[in-house]
């Protein structure tokens, strides 16, 4: 156990270096460490959002509105293949077709043209990959209920691939809406099924990206509906063509709109924040692609002096009249704009809609004042802990206990060293690992030391008792270390955000103690015994 | 020699013989716990309820708590609880989970209500303490995520613990492992306890330490239960007792030793580790004193009734292999 050949002691000393090299860069700023040559690393660890201040949200895709649009559009749908496809196919006569909660009931009736008629439904289905067994399942399903009625509804299968092409389609959105404010390194990722992560650090009030995430930003124009009075519709008659929107419009709470999106917000290429020539109010400008600037440009033709409706996530921001035909595909919307919302507004369009609404449902937010405490708490708290620890250790072995002091320095430079080549995340209960491992640390070099006292009792000469110390230990060192590893890593799966940050110090800490207990002291211990040559060992 | 010597060589304390005291100490203390976990119930953080918290700094000197209580008691929030929270002008305040929604597919609502219960708060706030009030820390945790956070607290210490057992039995045999998880459970509960009549917030960060005292205590355990497996095969005539209670003392020194570095540690980041962990720390703390309670005094006692087999003959030969 003392005998260490030179390729050993070579290596130990390689990992040691490794350690302080990797660690070294949290001791400089960045811009000293930008003039360091190549091949030295730089890497620093990375400060949890708890210790720089910022916010960290955690938004769900809401699934069910996906759903339920694709169910209002299989209203549509059905309503189609039923009545034959525009000639195609004859006539289905049926009733009562309309979405009522989750489920698409229709009733035929003709009762021999049922299974006909869920024979043409059935064709509306897309298929969706199952992807634990790589087959493909339709998206709908349709079966027949009492009645003559048919039920069709959206499959599990499908709900989930909705799910998560919502997530990684809304990933995308969330992270071009979040660089347009130009916060630092965001980080955006997927968690889970339906769940998407967002940190930004240095950002103490995420009210404002909340409020830019937490917007659809669906926008659609339609054409306002006159037929009646408004009135007529807000007491209850709503035409089957139309629906009746709020407006942003103080004079007009609510508009009468055609159902029918005659052009989506998918089709502008551009929109910018500007100011009105006339009025100098905020306004926001737009620019639609050439399939869409066609479109504006039919549409507006065939509806000079009527107005159309500008409609925002089901609200109506804007009803201008048409007063010339359009052909230049460009256009601005005036309302009730702030220069801020204005601006948010054509942030939102740029980076466009999101498939599904997104909702926060957990957020945590720390100030940059607690987190430069925090930091500072810690610091103090880690200093004084690891004086008080050395200073009991060299007290209880003396000698021996500075061998292991010297080692619990090494293991703290390591620790920080592994974190820093990691990029992980040091968070304030991470710092609460720190200090933990250095008090368990020192477990490995006590077990050891107090089985060589044992072995000195018994009669051993010197280093046969410090060979039976170290080759008794090893065994027990492993077997207590493994269960608080055990602990570790379960923690690190089950925790987030800081509580994982504590595990990897732990976890870290722990292995980087019984390296060093069992590879560093015992070289030292060697070394200086067979310097000395000691009759007696201080320990 | 060593300045510091706390446990004298040759000890030799009756620990085994005072098993049935210890036993009586720790199962009333066991059901005192479980009592006031059902009569008093814990004090749950938002991690596990629900609701909303903030933590802010006043530009006062100190907080007149007295002012925060009644001006957002006025807003019709429900139940809100405001208290000191480390530095003299630094309050806490958790405002409970504003009606959940009974269909929590509809859970966009319930965190639309916490968007808007912050967005009051600040403003009453603003209101009556002036403008300079910093936002220190600001959580929302919606139905969903607790009740998820809740399940994944509990799978998480019952799955250590179960891991645990699975890994002594492994080394060792199953009257050992039997003993290390009554030791376990014992100390959970314990803390548990601890928690229920201090009425100290309980949030993730518990489970954490608690999850953090499983590993210690069975550290502190395996140490032990290692000479015990030692001496078992030395010491074939000895009395069961007699050797369970050598086993223990020639463990002592190192036991004591290793948990005073590791409270002495935590006591540095009790006291200076600011109040954001201060709960955190308490539950370790509390934790290493009832672990290293349990290795001793029930852990090996346990042994004893157990009757662990005193003939190692056959495992001896591969065990020893192991260890040297």
């Amino acid at each position: 156990m003392l005998q260490f050949e030179k390729w050993k002691v070579i290596l130990i000393l390689l990992v040691s270096g490794l350690g302080v090299l990797f660690a070294l860069p949290n001791l400089f700023s960045d811009e000293e460490l930008a003039h360091w040559p190549g091949f030295l690393p730089t890497s620093k660890i990375n400060l949890g959002l708890d210790l720089q201040g910022g916010a960290h949200l955690l938004f769900e895709v809401d699934v069910n509105s996906v759903k339920k649009e694709r169910l209002e559009s299989l209203v549509d749908d059905i309503r189609l293949a039923l009545n034959g496809n525009r000639g195609e196919k004859p006539r289905i006569g049926y009733t009562n077709l309309g979405l009522v909660g989750d489920v698409v009931k229709v009733k035929i009736i003709n009762p021999d043209k049922v299974s006909e008629a869920m024979t043409r439904i059935k064709n509306l289905g897309v298929p969706v990959k199952n992807t634990v067994f790589g087959t493909s399942v339709a998206d709908i399903a349709v079966t027949k209920g009492k009645n003559q009625f048919i039920e069709v509804r959206v499959t599990p299968e499908a709900l989930k691939a909705m799910g998560r092409s919502a997530v990684d389609q809304s990933i995308e959105i969330v992270r071009r809406r979040i660089d347009e404010l130009g916060t630092r390194e965001p980080t955006i990722q997927r968690q889970g099924a339906d769940r998407i992560i967002v940190q930004v650090p240095g950002v103490g009030d995420p009210q404002r990206i909340i409020d830019l995430i937490g917007q659809t930003a669906k926008l659609t124009f339609h054409m306002v509906d006159t037929s009646i009075p408004v009135q007529e519709a807000m007491n209850g008659r709503v035409p089957p063509r139309s629906m009746l929107l709020p407006s942003e419009n103080p004079n007009e709470p609510f508009v009468l709109v055609f159902r029918r999106a005659e052009i989506g917000g998918e089709r502008l290429v551009n929109s910018q924040q500007g100011f009105d020539q006339r009025t100098g109010q905020p306004i926001v400008s737009f620019r639609f692609d050439s399939a869409g600037a066609r479109r504006f440009a039919d549409l507006s033709r065939e509806n000079v002096g009527r107005r159309f409706a500008i409609v925002l996530d089901n609200k109506v921001i804007s009803a201008p009249v048409i007063r010339e035909p359009i052909l230049g595909g460009s256009g601005q919307i005036s309302g009730n704009f702030t220069i801020q919302s204005a601006s948010d507004l054509s942030i939102l369009l740029r980076a466009g809609a999101l498939p599904a609404p997104l909702n926060v449902i957990e957020q945590r937010t720390v100030g940059p004042e607690l987190g430069a405490d925090s930091i500072a708490e810690g610091e103090v708290a880690a200093v004084i802990g690891f004086v008080i620890v050395v200073t009991f250790i060299l007290l209880s072995y003396s000698l021996f206990g500075l061998f292991a002091n010297l080692a619990l320095v090494l293991n703290l430079i390591l620790l920080m060293g592994t974190l820093s080549l990691l990029g992980a995340t040091l968070t304030l209960p991470g710092i609460a690992g720190i200090v933990l491992t250095v008090g368990m640390a020192v477990d490995a070099n006590v077990l050891i030391f107090e089985r060589i006292k044992e072995e000195l009792r018994a009669g051993k000469s010197s280093i046969n008792a410090v060979e039976a110390g170290y080759a008794r230990a090893l065994g027990t060192i492993m077997d207590a270390n493994i269960t608080t590893l055990i602990a570790a890593v379960i923690l690190f799966f089950m925790g987030s955000g800081p509580v994982k940050g504590f595990a990897v110090t732990l976890a870290i800490g722990i292995m980087t103690s019984v390296f060093t207990a069992f590879t560093v002291t015992r070289l030292i211990v060697a070394m200086w015994l067979r310097r000395r040559r000691p009759q007696t060992i201080p320990v | 020699m060593a300045l510091l010597k706390l446990i004298p060589d040759n000890l030799s304390i009756g620990f085994v013989s005072l098993r049935k005291l210890a036993f009586l100490l720790s199962g009333s203390l066991v059901v005192a716990s479980i009592v006031l976990f059902f009569a008093e119930g814990l004090n749950f953080g938002i991690d596990f309820r629900g609701g909303t918290l903030i933590e802010i700094a006043t530009p006062q000197e100190t907080a007149d708590i007295g002012l925060i209580r009644s001006t957002l008691g006025n807003l019709g929030l429900g139940d809100i609880k405001i208290q000191e929270f480390g530095k003299p002008n630094e309050v806490l305040i958790v405002v409970e989970q504003q009606a959940v929604p009974k269909d929590l597919k509809d859970a966009g609502d319930s965190e639309k209500n916490a968007q808007a219960v912050i967005t009051e708060v600040k403003v009453a706030l603003s209101a009556s303490l002036g403008d300079g009030v910093i936002y220190n820390r600001i959580e929302v945790v919606g139905p969903k995520v607790s009740g998820e956070l809740v399940q994944q607290g509990t799978t998480a210490v019952v799955l250590a613990v179960f891991l645990m057992l699975i890994y002594i039995w492994f080394r060792f045999e199953w009257q050992f492992s039997l003993g290390a998880v009554l030791a376990l459970v014992h100390d959970v509960i314990l803390t548990i306890g601890m928690f229920a009549i201090t009425q100290m917030e309980f949030n993730l960060s518990i489970i954490a330490a608690i999850l953090t005292i499983v590993g210690y205590s069975m550290n502190d355990t395996v140490v032990v239960y290692d000479r015990v497996r030692e001496n078992l095969r030395k010491y074939k005539k000895m009395e069961l007792a007699d050797l369970l209670d050598l086993s223990i003392n020639e463990t002592l020194s190192r036991t004591v030793i290793t948990s005073l570095t590791t409270l002495l540690a935590l006591f540095s980041l009790y006291l200076f580790g600011g109040a954001v962990i201060r709960g955190f720390t308490f539950a370790m703390i509390w934790g290493i004193f009832v672990g290293t309670y349990s290795s001793i005094f029930i852990a090996s006692p346990l042994l004893l009734i157990t009757d662990v087999k005193r003939d190692w003959s056959g495992y001896g030969a591969k065990a020893s292999a192991k260890s040297s």
